[in-house]
C-alpha cells in the first residue's frame, strides 16, 4: 500500500452499511491530493452508492447476493438429480435449440447456471458491499537507477576478470570452435529424410514426392470397392473416384497412406468432343480422362467435379481446373494445371494406365519450383 | 399527423418499413408463382404416354422444345430416362421458376400421377435409366458403414460428410440431402442431374447405391444431442458460434463489472 493514495478509509471504517463522512455530498468536489504530481485522473467526486447511504437498500443488496447463492445450491441438487433422475438417450424440445437430449441439455443449464450464479453473487457483493473507495496507483519510471547500472555493469567485468577467458586462449579457442561444430549433428540427421530401403538409402525426397505408384499397364480400380474397372461402365457425365490396383499392397508395406495420397485419380467421361485440349496426345480412351484428385495448390483432395462445365473445384480455396481444357487452372490460388493420367485398356478389355504420371502431383515443392 | 410525419426519418421506422415491404413483395411473388396443378387422369401405358405428352407440351416444351430435342434454353431429354423426369419434377425442381444457376427443389407442381405420365412419355422416345424398383431401393439388408465409406469417397466432396450440402462454382450449390428419399437419391445417383455426375452402376453396384442410401438414411435419422446442428458442419463452425455468442455475453458481463456501482 505504500505507493496506493487511498480516501476515506481512515475517516470511514464502517463501509459496508451506514452513510459515510460524504453522505451530506459536502466535500465530493475535494481534489484526492494537491501539490505537484497530482493526477487530474484521480480528481473525481466520490458518490455514495445507495448502499451505503442507506440501511434498507443495504439489507436488500444482502437479500439479493445471498438469493444467488441459494441459486447455486439449488442448480447443484438439480444437477445431481438430472444426473440420476433422466435418463440419457431422451429427447426433448427445447425453444430455440430444438430437439436436444434431455439430460444433456438439463446438466448444462444447471451447472452453468449454478457457476453464473456464485461469479455474479460475488461480484455483486464486491460491487456494492465491500468498501468503495477510489485508489491512485502512481507510476514511477521504468529504467534502473545508476547505482543499480553501474553494480550490474561491474559485476560483469568482475566475471570476466574471475573467469579468466581474455587470458586463457587455448580454452577459449577450443570453445568456440565446439560451439560452431555443434550444429552439424542436426543438420547430419537430415539425411534420414531418404528413407532406408534394402541396407541402403531410397529415393531421395524429391524423388519420392515426383513419384506415384502408377506404372505402365497398372490397372485402374474404384475407390472403396477396389474393382477393375471397364470404359463402358463409366457413362457420359460419370465421375469415378479411382486408384491403383495395387495400393492396398504398398499400403500394408509402408505402414502409411502416402501412396493412397499422391495415387488417387478421378476418371471422368466426357463426349470425346468436348475435350478441348489434353496434356498429352491420346491420353484419354474413349472420351475418359483421369486426372490427379490432389490438388497443385495445397494438396486437398478434390472431387468436386461438375459435369456440365468440366469444372473441378477445390473446396479448400477454391481453385478451379478445366477437366475438358487439360485440367488447366481457370481460377483460385494454385499455381499449376491438375497434371493427367494417360490411360487406355488392356487386352481383358480393363482401364489401365498407359504410363505413369509424367509430372508430380499435389502441391509444388522446393525441387521442382 | 405532425408526430408522424416527424417521425418518419427514425432509423427504427426506416427499417420497420423497409421490413414490410420485403415481407409484402416476397409474398406477392410467392403467390403469384405458385402455379395450380393441372388434373389428369390415365391408367394403362398408351394413355398416360399420350397424358403425359399433353403435360409434356404444356409444361415442359418451351424450354425442351416440341420434341424434347433441346433449345437453347434446356437440354434434350431424349434418352434422359423415367428417373430423371422422376427427380426432376416429384422434387419440384422442374419446371424451373426463373431461370438461374441451378433450379432449387421446391413442393412440387405435378401430382405423383402426372409425373408418372410424364416419366412414361419421356421413357417412351428412347432407352434411359427407368425409376428404381421397390427391390432395388430396399436398403434394410444394406451395410451402413459401407455405405459411409462410399458416401465420404464418392459424395461427401460436394454434400459435405454430414449430407448437409454444399457451395460449387459461380451460384451453383449440392443441396441437402436431410429433406431427401431413397428414391431421390437412388435416381440423382444414376441420372447426374443438373451440375452431379452419374455414378453409374457398373462402378456404384445396386448394393453400393443401397448402402449409401442406407448411410443417408442413418445421418436423417441420427438425433442432434446438442441441439441447433448448424449443417452438421463439426467442430469449427460450432466453435465459431459459440465464440461468436458467448463473446457478446462475456462483454456485456465486463461491461457490468466495470460499471461503478450506485
Amino acid at each position: 500500500m505504500s505507493d496506493l493514495t487511498t480516501r476515506d478509509s481512515a475517516e470511514t471504517p464502517d463501509h459496508g452499511h451506514g452513510p459515510t463522512t460524504d453522505g451530506d455530498g459536502t466535500d465530493l468536489a475535494r481534489p484526492l491530493f494537491t501539490g505537484p504530481g497530482a493526477l487530474p485522473a484521480a480528481d473525481v467526486p466520490h458518490r455514495p452508492r445507495a448502499s451505503d447511504v442507506n440501511p434498507k437498500a443495504a439489507r436488500r443488496v444482502e437479500r439479493q447476493i445471498a438469493a444467488m447463492f441459494m441459486l447455486a445450491v439449488l442448480m447443484v441438487i438439480l444437477f445431481v438429480i438430472a444426473y440420476v433422475g433422466i435418463d440419457p438417450y431422451t429427447m426433448a424440445y427445447v425453444p430455440v435449440l430444438g430437439e436436444v437430449g434431455a439430460q444433456n441439455a438439463a446438466l448444462g443449464f444447471t451447472f452453468g447456471l449454478g457457476v453464473f450464479a456464485i461469479g455474479a453473487g460475488a461480484i455483486q457483493w464486491a460491487k456494492k458491499l465491500m468498501p468503495d473507495v477510489e485508489v491512485v496507483q502512481e507510476r514511477h519510471t521504468m529504467t534502473s537507477d545508476a547505482e543499480e547500472t553501474d553494480a550490474a555493469a561491474e559485476q560483469f567485468e568482475r566475471g570476466k576478470e574471475e573467469s579468466g577467458f581474455g587470458q586463457y586462449r587455448l580454452i577459449r579457442r577450443t570453445l568456440i570452435a565446439a560451439l560452431a561444430l555443434f550444429p552439424i549433428p542436426l543438420v547430419v540427421l537430415l539425411r534420414d529424410l531418404w528413407s532406408p530401403k534394402n541396407g541402403g538409402f531410397g529415393p531421395s525426397p524429391s524423388e519420392v514426392l515426383s513419384e506415384t505408384a502408377w506404372t505402365e499397364g497398372m490397372p485402374i480400380v474404384t475407390d472403396g470397392t477396389y474393382v477393375k474397372i471397364r470404359p463402358e461402365e463409366i457413362p457420359v457425365g460419370g465421375l469415378v473416384s479411382a486408384l491403383p490396383e495395387n495400393i492396398n499392397e504398398i499400403q500394408e508395406e509402408e505402414h502409411n497412406l502416402n501412396a493412397r495420397g499422391k495415387a488417387a485419380i478421378l476418371l471422368v467421361r466426357m463426349e470425346p468432343d468436348e475435350i478441348r485440349s489434353q496434356q498429352g496426345e491420346g491420353w484419354d480412351f474413349e472420351g475418359i480422362v483421369a486426372y490427379s484428385k490432389i490438388c497443385t495448390h495445397v494438396g486437398c483432395p478434390i472431387a468436386l467435379y461438375e459435369h456440365r462445365t468440366h469444372h473441378l473445384l477445390c473446396p479448400c480455396h477454391q481453385s478451379t481446373f478445366d477437366l475438358a481444357d487439360a485440367g488447366n487452372v481457370i481460377f483460385g490460388p494454385a499455381a499449376r494445371r491438375m497434371p493427367q493420367l494417360p490411360i487406355g485398356v488392356n487386352e481383358e478389355g480393363f482401364l489401365v494406365a498407359k504410363m505413369p504420371f509424367q509430372e508430380p502431383v499435389g502441391p509444388s515443392f522446393w525441387e521442382r519450383g | 399527423m405532425k408526430a408522424l410525419a416527424a417521425r418518419r426519418r427514425n432509423p427504427v421506422v426506416v427499417t420497420l418499413l423497409l421490413l414490410v415491404a420485403l415481407l409484402g413483395v416476397g409474398g406477392v411473388y410467392a403467390v403469384a408463382t405458385s402455379a395450380a396443378p393441372a388434373e389428369a387422369t390415365a391408367s394403362n401405358d398408351q394413355t398416360a404416354i399420350d397424358e403425359g405428352k399433353r403435360l409434356y407440351l404444356e409444361g415442359c416444351s418451351s424450354c425442351h422444345g416440341l420434341n424434347a430435342e433441346g433449345t437453347s434454353n434446356g437440354p434434350t431429354l431424349i434418352g434422359v430416362g423415367a428417373a430423371s423426369v422422376h427427380f426432376q419434377v416429384a422434387t419440384g425442381r422442374m419446371p424451373m421458376a426463373a431461370p438461374g444457376a441451378q433450379a432449387g427443389a421446391k413442393p412440387p407442381v405435378y401430382t405423383d400421377e402426372e409425373v408418372a405420365q410424364m416419366a412414361a412419355y419421356i421413357a417412351s422416345l428412347a432407352p434411359g435409366p427407368a425409376i428404381p424398383t421397390a427391390e432395388q431401393l430396399d436398403y434394410s439388408d444394406a451395410d451402413v458403414a459401407e455405405g459411409g465409406v462410399l458416401f465420404r469417397i464418392n459424395c461427401a466432396q460436394c454434400h459435405q460428410a454430414a449430407g448437409g450440402g454444399g457451395a460449387l462454382t459461380q451460384g451453383k450449390y449440392a443441396p441437402s440431402l436431410m429433406d431427401a428419399t431413397p428414391q431421390e437419391i437412388y435416381e440423382a445417383m444414376l441420372t447426374g442431374p443438373q451440375n452431379m455426375p452419374v455414378f453409374g452402376d457398373g462402378t456404384l453396384t445396386v448394393e453400393d447405391k443401397q448402402a449409401v442410401i442406407a448411410y443417408i438414411m442413418n445421418l436423417q435419422e441420427a438425433p442432434s444431442p446438442g441441439g441447433i446442428s448448424l449443417g452438421r458442419l463439426g467442430p469449427v463452425a460450432e466453435g465459431l458460434f459459440l465464440f461468436a455468442g458467448v463473446m457478446v455475453i462475456f462483454i456485456g458481463l465486463a461491461v457490468w463489472i466495470g460499471i461503478k456501482a450506485r
